[in-house]
């Protein structure tokens, strides 16, 4: 495998039914994934359900209850490697909490398939997956039209769901989406180009993600560096050694930079950044390194250092688009602990703007009540000062989760507008 | 294309040393799970790498089943003298002498559902909230669902389908007294990923995973070496072959391959050509189609 290979981190959405498994089951056998034994196992559970040939669907449906019912009913991760790049697959649920799922699958993505059947083309579901996709700022779409064979792979079917979708992605924030006729059952255009279909000139779809330009998907222009941890080594070597461990959140931090540490605005310059292999020259993201300053300031995890000439801001009242996650709903003016970066505040939800209805995209300002796979406008208020920045210009330092304190439980992500 | 990019094994590498970062950050009193095979081997490396200069911060805990390859074992004592760090070891053998545990009976007893007891028993008498593991989401079926904080009650258990959404790169550890986390910080990474990073690092492995002559018997579709627990079936035969483990477990129940793979590169460009998964030469994940899920549901690795 070449050195300079790329990782890409996909996720899967679509609705119940629309062979989400089934792309996924043939990615990885096509493209010669699957093990033996691995598939000797998904044989002999088909044959017990009484399939006839394999049913490619089993790979990824793995919990117990999932292969006895027939669903997924959590996020799967699925791992495949080709000689072009190594690749992440997030397999997301279609129905229960598909919301709270897709979200949790899309947080991390480059790039989001959703799967329409051709048959009944864009439907409510698929509006909510690219609203998703959009809102979680996924960089890349592909909207892979399944089922083709039965539509006897018809150019029409094709281009008809095209500009279902596109009228309403327009209002969507989007960058980039593409489209591509598939057969997941078949084997068309999925990793071999298609025979039944000419018509078609695009790249089948694994093609697509080998080669599609991922690496300015990171922001590579504002430097933030959120400090984990402080390394003070207790051996003679290195006493005087105070290191600030973290990854670079983004941008690019090189050694002599005129640095500022927020939120106590200390300014510094960097004295050299270190890894375990030596001193290097430069840090980006995301890249996990030890910082060193020339200066010594009381820092520790939870701040941030960054470029003196371009800093986040720091906000204690922040608007957020809140995606709530938990099953009990939540509690007007309750109190929670914010997690950012490896900043934790505690934080009040002060105000709901509005809710909004993810089938129609309208906003109401009336029901505001916040239950599972609701998504609201918030506006939160923190004990200390956040480092943010919005998160369409920075995934990393525009996220936020809530823990609720009673149960510990992670009961919402954000992102801020 | 911008030059700002990190290759895959940077960007895993990346990844587990952020997440060994934060557990350092968000526990009391977190330990390593060392089993002397090759992922906690690479795991205790990350941990190196993470907190240079300074000493890997955390004890290495390692469950003894008594049915140990020697080589295991003093690969492990070597290690933790080099690296100058505390050994937590928890005996099964103790288990069962104290009656916590039964051995199990017949031709394919092993005691690695015995294991668990012994785990959940030194983990609550150290005190430990967070137990680091090697665990890979592409091993199992039932791992593929793990988090990288995955939440145990205070009985040790994981309720896979209560799990805590993970979003991003944030990691939630808070827990109730008497609850701990398993947290597995290269659960992105795939056996060829291992390989080919221990290759890149030039990381110390037990001889076990080369190529070796060792004395084994044909069972359940592998070998399984010749030992002081090893009984014979009628008709089975003890023979010497060229074999190497793919991965270590108990003596009793890890079956080797043939194979002539002695260097690491030779084992990656094995292992790349593989039709087979590393478990499936492991006897106890093929007792039923959910051993792991079950297992893993009681608190097991
Ligand atoms: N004819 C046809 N059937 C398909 C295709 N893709 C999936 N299916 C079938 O649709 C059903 C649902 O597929 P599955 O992958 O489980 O859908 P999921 O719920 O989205 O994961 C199964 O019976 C599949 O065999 C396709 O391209 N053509
Ligand atoms: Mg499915």
């Amino acid at each position: 495998m070449l050195d300079n290979n790329q990782l890409l981190r996909f996720t899967t959405a679509g609705s119940v039914d629309d062979g989400k498994s089934t792309l996924i089951g043939r990615l990885l056998y096509d493209s010669k994934s699957i093990f033996e034994d691995q598939l000797e196992a998904i044989e002999s559970t088909s044959k017990k359900k009484g399939h006839e040939g394999v049913d490619l669907a089993l790979f990824t449906d793995g919990l117990r209850d999932e292969r006895e019912q027939g669903i997924t009913i959590d996020v799967a991760y699925r791992y495949f490697t080709t000689p072009k790049r190594k690749f992440i697959i997030a397999d997301t649920p279609g129905h229960i909490q598909y919301t709270r799922n897709m979200v949790t699958g899309a947080s991390t993505a480059n790039a989001a398939i959703i799967l329409v059947d051709a048959r009944h083309g864009v439907i409510e579901q698929t509006k909510r997956h690219a609203f998703i996709a959009s809102l979680l700022q996924i960089p890349h779409v592909i909207v892979c039209i399944n089922k083709m064979d039965l539509v006897d792979f018809s150019e029409e079917a094709y281009n008809k769901v095209i500009g279902q979708f596109e009228e309403f992605s327009s209002k969507l924030l989007v960058k980039d989406v593409r489209f591509i006729p598939i057969s997941a059952l078949l084997g068309d255009n999925v990793v071999n180009r298609s025979e039944n279909m000419d018509w078609y000139q695009g790249a089948p779809l694994l093609h697509t993600l080998e080669t599609m330009h991922i690496s300015s998907d990171i922001n590579k222009v504002d430097a933030r560096f959120p400090v984990q941890t402080v390394l003070r080594p207790q051996s003679e070597e290195f006493r005087d050694y105070r290191g600030y461990a973290g990854r670079v959140a983004s941008g690019v931090l090189r050694k002599g930079d005129e640095v500022t540490v927020m939120p106590s605005g200390f300014v510094s310059k960097i004295k050299s950044i270190d890894s375990f292999s030596g001193e290097v020259e430069e840090a980006f993201a995301p890249m996990s390194v030890s910082i060193t300053l020339e200066d010594d300031i009381d820092i520790s995890r939870g701040d941030m250092i960054v470029r003196s000439n371009n800093k986040p801001e720091a906000q204690q009242d922040i608007e957020v688009m809140l995606c709530w996650l938990n099953n009990s709903p939540a509690k007007p003016r309750a109190k929670y602990t914010i997690k950012h970066t490896s900043n934790e505040q505690k934080a009040m939800i002060n105000e709901v703007l509005y809710k909004i209805d993810i089938n129609t995209l309208n906003r109401s300002t009336e029901d505001t009540e916040m239950s599972m796979n609701d998504i609201c406008k918030v506006r939160i208020r923190t004990t200390k000062p956040l480092m943010i920045d919005p998160y369409r210009e920075n995934r990393t330092t525009g996220s936020i989760i809530l823990v609720d304190d009673a149960t510990n439980e992670t009961v919402a992500a954000g992102m801020v507008v | 294309m911008s030059k700002y990019y990190l290759n895959y094994l940077d960007e895993l590498e990346s990844e587990a040393i952020f997440v060994l970062r934060e557990v350092w950050a968000q526990f009391q009193n977190p330990v390593i799970l060392f089993s002397g095979g090759k992922d906690s081997i690479v795991v205790t490396h990350l941990a190196r790498k993470a907190f240079y200069p300074s000493k890997i911060p955390f004890a290495l805990m390692h469950v003894d089943t008594g049915h140990n390859f020697p080589e295991t074992i003093k690969f492990r004592d070597d290690l933790i003298e080099e690296l100058g760090v505390r050994l937590i070891v928890g005996s099964v053998q103790e288990s069962i002498d104290q009656g916590r545990v039964a051995e199990e009976k017949g031709k394919n007893a092993t005691r690695n559902a015995l294991q668990i007891t012994t785990l959940l028993d030194a983990i609550e008498s150290n005190k430990v909230d967070c137990a680091i593991g090697g665990g890979r989401r592409d091993e199992e079926k039932a791992r593929a669902k793990e988090r990288f904080f995955s939440h145990r009650d205070d009985f040790g258990q994981w309720d896979p389908k209560n799990q805590r959404p993970e979003l991003w790169n944030l990691f939630n550890g808070k827990h109730f007294e008497g609850e701990h986390f398993r947290v597995f910080p290269i659960s992105n990474w795939t056996e060829m990923d291992v390989w080919n990073y221990i290759n890149r690092e030039n990381i110390e492995i037990p001889s076990l995973y080369f190529a070796h002559e060792r004395e084994v018997v044909w069972r359940s579709n592998s070998w399984i070496p010749n030992s002081e627990f090893l009984k014979l079936d009628e008709g089975e035969e003890v023979v010497t072959k060229k074999i190497r483990f793919r991965t270590l477990g108990d003596i009793t129940i890890t079956g080797g391959i043939e194979s002539d793979a002695d260097t690491v590169e030779k084992i990656a460009q094995e292992v790349s050509a593989m039709r087979q998964t590393e478990r499936g030469n492991r006897s106890d994940d093929k007792r039923s189609e959910t051993a792991m899920e079950d297992r893993k549901k009681q608190g097991y690795f």
